[in-house]
């Protein structure tokens, strides 16, 4: 028997490329989540309410020092529990966002930090609303040296989301383990599928990039 | 005349260290005085508590007679609501020695986004206005640069026209000229001077360059120990200074 079978692999191809999407849905969303979740954490952290930011410091904490196999086990069996019946893949990227916001929130803080004290005296002597110092000049300042942060985040869930399996969600890992199992093969499926995230990280690099080139043109 | 600036009996303190002390200080509108001072001795707060940046710990500040701050040991009369600030702050702009242009702007776009995002003005209207300004400063030819490829004088330059766009009655300039070359200190006198001579602009300029002093000014003031020591024309406090302090700190400066 040779140690890669073209012939299998191109058999369970399919499956791969079903689980693939899955993987890509999961880290799209996860991501989309993480962002907000970080804002809503970062907003909590910065409050000038001392209790409220103890609970955005203490949230992030928590996120950050338990596993994120734990996280997804407990609002796997949890939120049910409490009424909220969601498809797994949904929990999933709830799971994701929560673990990788406290992260997203650190970052966002750094950005901010980043811009100067002066940047602050010229808006406030400038009569700008904060909503539009923060839109127009203060955000898209912040966001340079956020983005490799983000894109790092992006990657690491991408590599996250085969833990998603433990939750039957049905991604690229679960499929090549799956027509490993059937078939006693593991080499043609598990070669695939970290061909198949090696391809979705090369991307997402490559996006970035032009992403901080776009966005930090001013530079 | 009518007084544009005025500060009765005012205190700041920065924990221990009092850095205005019980300090009483008035600018008739269209005047032009320069301050200057030793390193720390407020100057520069003195400037930011103008542009309500700073609260003050007691006393009372009133720009063009309307009250800015009126605090009784640390309680405040006027409420310093994010309103009143923004509202008062229509009448003052201000310079930074370290320029502070939004880097992720042009030099056109940092004159404009005032009027456009405070004023509401159209985009085209608030670039028309925009591009006058930064011709008046002499930077036709430098609309689309974005700050980090202009010199220190220009991006100065451009700070100044920013500051204008919004039509203030009262100009502040904290060492505008410090943070340049010898050699770019001229091209933003030259701007500040065509400002000064408005007759209506009252200008207040913190520096430590005596020529500044005497380029701008027509009433110098000394500031030190959280006081106003000694004031007077250019000529008379640059030149024959009363006070003992006054002669010391400037005979400081001549040595440096
Ligand atoms: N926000 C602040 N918190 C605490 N201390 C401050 C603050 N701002 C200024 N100070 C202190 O107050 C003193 C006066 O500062 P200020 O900047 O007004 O002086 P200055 O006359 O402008 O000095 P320089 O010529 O060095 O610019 C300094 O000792 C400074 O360290
Ligand atoms: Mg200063």
């Amino acid at each position: 028997m040779e140690i890669f079978s073209w012939d299998f692999a191109l058999e369970v191809l399919p499956a791969l490329l079903r689980g693939a999407v899955v993987t890509f849905s999961a880290t799209i969303g996860g991501f989309l989540a993480s962002l907000a979740v970080g804002a809503i954490l970062c907003g909590l952290y910065r409050s000038s309410s001392r209790p409220i930011a103890l609970i955005g410091k203490s949230l992030i904490e928590i996120l950050r020092s338990t596993p994120l196999l734990i996280q997804v086990y407990f609002l796997f069996f949890v939120l049910p529990e409490v009424g909220l019946v969601l498809q797994p893949v949904t929990t999933g990227i709830i799971a994701l966002g929560l673990y990788h916001g406290a992260y997203v929130a650190e970052a966002y803080r750094a950005g901010f930090d980043s811009v100067p004290r002066g940047q602050w005296d010229a808006v406030e002597s400038l009569r700008f609303s904060r909503y539009a110092a923060l839109r127009y000049l203060i955000l898209p300042q912040a966001i340079i040296p956020l983005i490799p942060a983000l894109g790092n985040t992006f990657i690491t869930m991408l590599k996250d989301t085969p833990i998603l399996a433990a939750i039957t969600v049905p991604e690229m890992m679960f499929e090549a383990n799956d027509a490993g199992s059937q078939s006693f093969r593991y080499v043609e499926p598990i070669t695939m599928a970290a061909i198949g995230y090696l391809i979705m990280s090369a991307v997402a690099a490559g996006f970035i990039h032009l992403l901080r080139n776009h966005l930090g043109r001013f530079r | 005349m009518t007084e544009m600036i005025t500060f009765e009996n005012v205190c700041k303190s920065f924990g221990k260290t009092v850095i205005l002390n019980d300090f009483n200080f008035r600018v008739m509108r269209g005047e032009k005085v320069a301050i200057i001072g030793p390193s720390g001795s407020g100057k520069s707060t003195l400037l930011r508590i103008i542009m309500a940046l700073q609260d003050i710990d007691h006393g009372k500040v009133s720009i063009d007679g309307k009250p800015l701050w009126e605090v009784n040991h640390g309680r405040h009369l006027v409420k310093p609501t994010r309103r009143h600030l923004r509202d008062m702050r229509s009448l003052v702009g201000m310079v930074f020695q370290n320029f502070n242009l939004f880097p992720n702007l042009t030099a056109l776009g940092n004159v404009a986004a005032a009027p456009r995002h405070v004023l509401g003005l159209s985009k085209k209207e608030s670039e028309a206005r925009a591009a006058a300004l930064l011709a008046q400063v002499g930077l036709s030819e430098k609309l689309s640069n974005y700050p980090s490829t202009l010199s220190g004088g220009q991006q100065q330059r451009v700070a100044i026209a920013r500051a204008m766009a919004l039509e203030p009655k009262v100009m502040l300039f904290d060492e505008a000229t410090s943070a340049l070359d010898p050699e770019l200190v001229g091209e933003v006198l030259g701007v500040m001077r065509d400002l000064a001579s408005a007759r209506d602009l009252t200008v207040l300029v913190v520096t430590h360059q005596m020529g500044v002093a005497r380029a701008i000014a027509d009433r110098v003031c000394f500031m030190e120990g959280g006081c106003v020591v000694e004031e007077g024309g250019p000529e008379a406090l640059l030149s024959q200074p009363k006070n003992e302090r006054t002669r010391a700190f400037l005979r400081a400066v001549h040595l440096a």
